[in-house]
């Protein structure tokens, strides 16, 4: 196969995908997988912990910038907010 | 099954399946974000900000300064995407993410063009439009106009490549004043005459690799005696723009001293690079000119700075 491609295999009529399951916890809550998959790519431990801090980094990034968000909101809006006919 | 995952991470980019699982790191997409560039824009467009008329709420500020901050640094992702092949032949640069094989040129394209819109967007939204018009134009300027086109056509590439990095004070005062003042104009044409000396002194003692790269650098086509011209031309018209705010009264005292005596100083280690041509004498001399040319510009936006934060009333009364 290709290197490097993601291969889908075919299984009941659906493709599938099988590097999916690496994400999937078993049944003690690890990420590994809980059997070897029949093909496609397979990340080393290094990708494997580089994947998560990027995925931390992009979270905390967009909880940033909902925070940053709100503080302008209420910033722009300002005190007279509260300030209005009932 | 493919023999990605029992590679060990160090490889070459030649060896980097390019459709295959990401090797980058945070740490990689911070460097695609060249973030000692981005500490100067940061720097240059805050006094920007402080030095505009008006009040300016401290969040709009800081929001301003982050969207310059992501703005810039999208700017050094996309220019890095552009020019890996560039950058995978010369020793300053061939160490970055890209012609490293860490991260892919599919991946800085992404990355570089979600935060460009993203950081023209939040400036938009959360600040001003013609802020963000101005940030739009100056991530325009530097990746198509500097990099796509200047800098592999013409050896005065930098000259007019050097207005993106005068912009950011430019975008800061828009964002703090909504508009365009003569200081902000000002401050664009200091970091715009500043950049020739600047990038030509850094250029001189790396012709070779410029050369290698193929890069129209003023040494490479024109030679080094005609860039040390250039650099002394360029660096008469500096000093005496640099101080320029002292005697329109737009700065204090303060600012008219340090000004003075930081240019004379550039203009001293111009002149040494005019006069020493040869060995590492020469070298050395084009060495403190860029060393120097850093400082220079970072004092005299520092003053400023300061003179924004506190003037004390006998300097800003001898300064007007």
């Amino acid at each position: 196969m290709a290197q490097g491609s993601l291969t889908m295999t075919e299984r009941d009529g659906a493709p599938q995908d099988s590097s999916r399951r690496d994400a999937l916890p078993d049944a003690e809550g690890r990420r590994e997988p809980a059997e070897a998959p029949v093909d496609g790519v397979v990340l080393s431990e290094e990708q494997r912990r580089r994947r998560r801090s990027r995925s931390v980094a992009i979270a905390v990034v967009l909880g940033a910038l909902c925070v940053l968000f709100y503080v302008v909101t209420i910033v722009k809006l300002g005190p007279a907010v509260l300030i209005r006919p009932l | 099954m493919t023999d990605v995952a029992s590679r060990d991470y160090a490889i070459t980019a030649e060896e980097r399946p390019l459709d295959g699982p990401s090797y980058a790191s945070v740490s990689d997409y911070l460097a695609l974000l060249k973030p000692r560039v981005m500490s100067l824009v940061v720097f240059t467009a805050l006094v920007g900000i402080l030095r505009a008329p008006g009040e300016v709420h401290p969040v709009i500020a800081f929001t301003a300064l982050l969207c310059i901050a992501i703005g810039a640094g999208a700017s050094g992702a996309l220019n890095m995407w552009w020019d890996a092949d560039i950058d995978a032949v010369m020793s300053r640069t061939k160490r970055r993410p890209i012609p490293a094989g860490r991260v892919t040129p599919g991946e800085a394209l992404a990355f570089g063009m979600t935060l460009s819109v993203g950081s023209v967007l939040v400036l938009g939204l959360l600040v001003n439009e013609l802020a963000a018009a101005l940030l739009a134009f100056t991530i325009f300027f530097y990746v198509v106009i500097y990099t796509m086109w200047l800098k592999r056509s013409t050896p005065q590439n930098i000259v007019i490549g050097g207005a993106a990095g005068a912009f950011p004070p430019m975008v800061g005062w828009a964002a703090a004043s909504g508009g365009i003042g003569l200081e902000s104009v000002l401050l664009f044409l200091i970091i715009f005459f500043w950049t020739p000396p600047h990038f030509w002194a850094l250029s001189l003692y790396k012709a070779d690799d410029y050369a290698r790269a193929g890069v129209p650098m003023l040494p490479v086509v024109s030679g080094p005696d005609e860039t040390r011209r250039q650099i002394l031309l360029y660096t008469l018209l500096l000093v005496p723009l640099a101080m320029s705010p002292y005697f329109l009264g737009m700065a204090g005292l303060a600012y008219g001293v340090v000004s003075g005596i930081t240019g004379a100083m550039m203009l001293a280690l111009a002149m040494k690079v005019y006069r020493l041509r040869e060995g590492a004498a020469a070298t050395k001399a084009c060495k403190q000119l860029f060393g120097f040319s850093i400082l220079y510009l970072f004092t005299l936006f520092a003053v400023l700075l300061v003179e924004a934060l506190h003037v004390p009333s006998w300097l800003s009364g001898l300064g007007s």
